[in-house]
């Protein structure tokens, strides 16, 4: 009996090379000749660059050349705009290296090639820029005013795009509401932080005319397309490579960074290896942030606290340029509605250029802020009107025999915001069933009494995940019954390697064990775009699961010349193909594989199962039609995004007098569909609510009115160490995704986006007794002392 | 400036090892670099994120904070160290593939050394929640939560089968 591979959890196989430090991750490539880069960035958010002298430079032995932008070449033009919108009216992107204006503090003016990185680091120093410092806008919300400094000259009021979407008539379902309430509604700057920082390795080869790179990014196909387009170069010339990636969580997503063009650039400019490693500094200013909005949401209600109609004006911070088009604004105005029912939204965002690093998406991409407005405004309703914040909720879900619903938005995908299945009334009830809601009101007037502000929250969201357009996957089984498999995207610590093995065990009956998973490389799998917005399971994993079903078909088909019976007599178990009813009647996967590539000789350790004589063919033994090979390739192309939720809920204890809040219990509920490995799902679920703690309480990213970041560093940039996290509780609901073979939806993402939400009710309500509101996420324990003082 | 270079002698992983390096350069260097035993990972330079966390003389160090002149004449213990010979994973090691206490394994060595320091110090622990995060609490992660870890390193101290 084949020993189910799908829903188990599984191990990860590639834990091993992880824990005994074999791992290969970009930094880790050392190549012979390899010279090394360091970058000079601008130290001021905006200036305008008179010259620059590096002459200094080349007095050091070891520097080999200092690029500025007059020695680009081809890539002396603006790095292209990744995902344009038609709202997007001032689309703006940098230079690789400034041309003559530098727009935030940590842009990139010049790039040192040494023999080492501590002369190309040392060179830097010599390198003299004359700046005209220009004045600065910093702050978000005087950015968008008449009086404020242009970022660029030729974008008016700063404004790089208005994005307006509704749905139903929002006016009159103000005019007609029993009750409306508005609430001014902020959420802070902040980045994905993943522990190794971005790095690019490149070498080109003049015997085979072959630039390799090695590149800690998110999306290599795309990178490989770019820079052969760019060069000029035939894409099979280009290989990118995502190696061992150490965390992405969407910062590793672009096209390009600069260094991703300069250091091919170098390597084919010199003909030898050149390597770049971001340090943590360069990291913090140099690789994009997110997060950063202001909301003014309004929300219509008829008596018994049914939503009528909901407004919600939002500024979103764009930074100094839109390299990502305005997806993270797009995406928290078609997932600010969640799991409720809306007759009527009205969204309006205004995109605005400040001096500070570029904004693109961090894990949650723009959800967790929309979540936080949305989730605010209910609260504030309920409490108003004295209703339950779980029953406010209960009234308005989308109810499980509303689905499929449409919400009738455009969502980021240029596709309906149609939401593929769901139970949100039951992911409701579970967590307050485990969090133990009913008691939780007498347990918190005991604590009271004894001087102890217990509070409980809630967080309801619907995520959008697996969006398209497409992916695809390569199998092939190889003479030893080995199966091989590629796909495009790439892999920043997710267990695909595991996880879509499970998917191909499934399929194939085989062990997971011998099933090897690769990712990230344009050389083994050159169609696809990449890892980004929780899609890498939706998406390649139903291009695995049809590529393997295809090469099922396949050696049934074989199997059928080579055991002489109907193909519907027979079934795949085990590793074998045999007859139904006659399990001894049957031929390995391995074989299969000799017997698929008709030579007239066999190899391999399998070959002494093949039958003695194989039966005549019938004709050329190719048959016209097939393909050698026991392989197949399969792409999937979903009809629209599926959409995953959750209700995360939790119990805190303030300290009135330190501000400091310890989280007593965390409660997750998920809805990502059929779930391939829980393991897994879990894991990702457990680091999102991390960063979701960090970015209630923690991680903010401190600009003064110079866009100067005052905490570049983890001494001041607090990341939640173990003793700031909680233990999780999870469940999980299964509502299968309809629209795919797999029946999963997306869960990368999921666990960061409603904790600010949760964090921020679960205050109020143990600060009830001080009338405390909560408006805005990340708040120091500082913050909370002052509220609690001033609320 | 010509920078001045030193012999630097050190016992890694039980292995002799010579490298004519630069004064300043960092300790995390010489092994990634000059020793190309890259499983110790830099993550943030400047002591924070422990991830370049070896064994120095028995006690924990981070790598990036250390030049590798100071490490002249001493013994290191990095990941690459850990595991037997014959490739059997060091129970710690384990425990973390058995609980799941990494994603993209970019700080698990620097958790590895940092817990196997310790628990060599610490052999009977506290194994409540609150005692084992703050026991790894010198460590950054942004994967796991720190869920698995924890339960990895509970299994370790009852079990008892920490060297």
């Amino acid at each position: 009996m084949t020993t189910r591979a799908f829903g188990v959890p599984v191990a990860r196989k590639e834990d091993r090379r992880f824990l005994t430090g074999t791992g290969c991750y970009v930094d880790d490539i050392h190549l012979p000749d390899m010279l090394h880069a360091a970058i000079l960035r601008s130290p001021h958010a905006h200036a305008r660059i008179r010259a620059i002298d590096v002459r200094p430079a080349y007095e050091l032995d070891g520097v080999i050349t200092v690029f500025t932008y007059r020695d680009l070449g081809v890539a002396a033009q603006p790095l292209p705009l990744l995902i344009p919108h038609p709202a997007l009216t001032h689309p703006r992107t940098q230079y690789a290296l400034a041309r003559d204006m530098v727009r935030y503090a940590g842009e990139a003016v010049a790039m040192v090639i040494a023999e080492d990185r501590y002369i190309a680091e040392d060179a830097l120093d010599r390198i003299n820029v004359e700046y005209e410092p220009l004045p600065v806008v910093s702050d978000l919300q005087t950015a968008a005013t008449a009086a404020a400094p242009l970022v660029h000259d030729d974008v008016p009021n700063n404004i790089a795009a208005h994005l307006v979407q509704q749905v139903g008539d929002v006016d009159a379902a103000f005019a007609s509401a029993t009750y409306t309430f508005q609430r001014h509604i902020m959420i802070e700057r902040s980045s994905s932080q993943p522990l190794e920082t971005r790095g690019v390795v490149a070498r080109f080869d003049a015997f085979e005319q072959m630039l390799t790179v090695w590149d800690s990014t998110q999306a290599p196909l795309s990178i490989r397309n770019g820079l052969a387009l760019l060069f000029g170069l035939p894409p099979d010339k280009v290989r990118v490579v995502a190696p061992d990636v150490g965390g992405g969580f969407g910062v590793k997503i672009m096209l390009f960074y600069p260094e991703e063009v300069l250091v091919p650039l170098v390597a084919l400019r010199l003909r030898r290896p050149v390597k770049w490693i971001e340090d943590r500094l360069e990291h913090m200013t140099a690789s994009n942030h997110e997060r950063g909005q202001i909301h003014d949401i309004a929300v219509a209600l008829d008596a018994d606290g049914h939503i009528l109609g909901l407004r919600d004006v939002f500024l979103h911070d764009a930074g100094a340029y839109s390299p990502y088009g305005i997806i993270v604004p797009l995406i928290t105005a078609t997932q600010l509605p969640g799991p409720y029912k809306l007759p009527a939204y009205y969204s309006d965002a205004t995109v605005v250029y400040t001096n500070r690093t570029p904004v693109t998406p961090y894990r949650g991409a723009g959800r967790p802020q929309g979540v936080f407005a949305m989730e605010r405004i209910l609260d504030y309703a309920a409490d108003e009107l004295g209703i339950d914040r779980a029953e406010i909720r209960r009234r308005n879900f989308i109810q499980p025999d509303e689905f499929p619903y449409d919400v009738g938005l455009t969502f980021q995908d240029g596709l309906p915001t149609r939401y593929d299945s769901g139970n949100y009334p039951a992911g409701l009830e579970r967590a307050l069933e485990m969090i133990g809601y009913e008691r939780f009101r007498e347990q918190q007037g005991q604590a009271r009494r004894e001087g102890h502000y217990l509070g409980i929250g809630i967080g309801c969201y619907v995520e959008g995940t697996g969006i398209g357009p497409y992916e695809g996957a390569h199998i092939a089984i190889d003479n030893l019954g080995e199966v091989h498999v590629a796909t495009g995207l790439s892999t920043q610590g997710q267990g695909h390697q595991t996880s879509f093995a499970q998917v191909v065990a499934e399929e194939l009956g085989v062990d997971v064990a011998k099933v090897h998973i690769t990712t990230g490389d344009t050389q083994r799998f050159h169609w696809g775009t990449g890892t980004y917005a929780s899609r890498a399971m939706v998406i390649a994993g139903n291009a695995i699961c049809l590529a393997a079903r295809a090469v099922k078909e396949k050696a049934i088909k074989i199997a059928s010349y080579a055991l002489e019976a109907a193909p519907e007599d027979l079934e795949l178990v085990d590793g074998r193909v045999r007859v139904k009813g006659a399990p001894s009647r049957g031929i390995s996967l391995a074989s299969l594989s000799i017997i698929a590539n008709p030579i007239r000789y066999a190899y391999g350790a399998a070959a002494p199962d093949l039958p003695a004589v194989l039966p005549p063919r019938d004709g050329p033994p190719l048959p016209s039609g097939e393909e050698p090979g026991l392989e197949a390739t399969r792409y999937f192309s979903p009809a629209h995004a599926t959409f995953a939720s959750g209700v995360h809920a939790a119990i805190i204890e303030v300290d009135i007098h330190t501000g400091i809040v310890k989280i007593q219990r965390y409660i997750v509920v998920h809805d990502c569909g059929r779930v391939v490995n829980p393991m897994i799902v879990e894991g990702q679920i457990c680091g999102g609510v991390a960063q979701g703690i960090g970015g209630s309480f923690y991680e903010r990213m401190v600009y003064d009115d110079n866009g100067q970041l005052l905490n570049a560093s983890y001494m001041d940039f607090l990341i939640p160490y173990a003793t700031e996290v909680p233990h999780l509780e999870i469940d999980h609901i299964e509502t299968p995704s309809p629209i795919n073979p797999l029946g999963v939806k997306g869960a990368g993402e999921a666990g960061c986006i409603p904790v600010p939400a949760l964090m921020a009710a679960a205050l109020e309500d143990a600060l009830a007794p001080f009338g405390v509101r909560v408006d805005r996420m990340p708040l120091t324990p500082e913050e909370i002392r002052m509220l609690v003082a001033q609320p | 400036m010509q920078q001045e270079k030193r012999l630097v002698c050190v016992r890694v992983n039980g292995v002799v090892c010579k490298a004519q390096v630069e004064t300043r350069r960092l300790l995390s260097d010489l092994l990634r670099h000059d020793l190309q035993l890259t499983g110790t990972h830099v993550g943030c330079e400047h002591g924070v994120c422990g991830a370049c966390t070896v064994i120095f003389n028995g006690a924990p160090v981070r790598s990036c904070l250390m030049l590798a002149v100071q490490a002249h004449g001493g013994e290191l213990l990095t990941v690459e160290g850990l595991a037997s010979p014959d490739g059997t994973l060091h129970p710690l090691q384990q425990a973390f593939h058995d609980y799941h206490g990494l994603q993209c394994g970019f700080c698990t060595p620097g958790f590895l050394m940092a817990i196997y320091a310790f628990l060599q110090d610490n052999p009977q622990p506290d194994v409540s929640d609150e005692a084992i995060r703050v026991a790894i609490a010198g460590n950054l992660c942004r994967c796991t939560g720190y869920q698995g870890i924890v339960e990895a390193v509970r299994h370790v101290i009852t079990q008892g089968v920490a060297r």
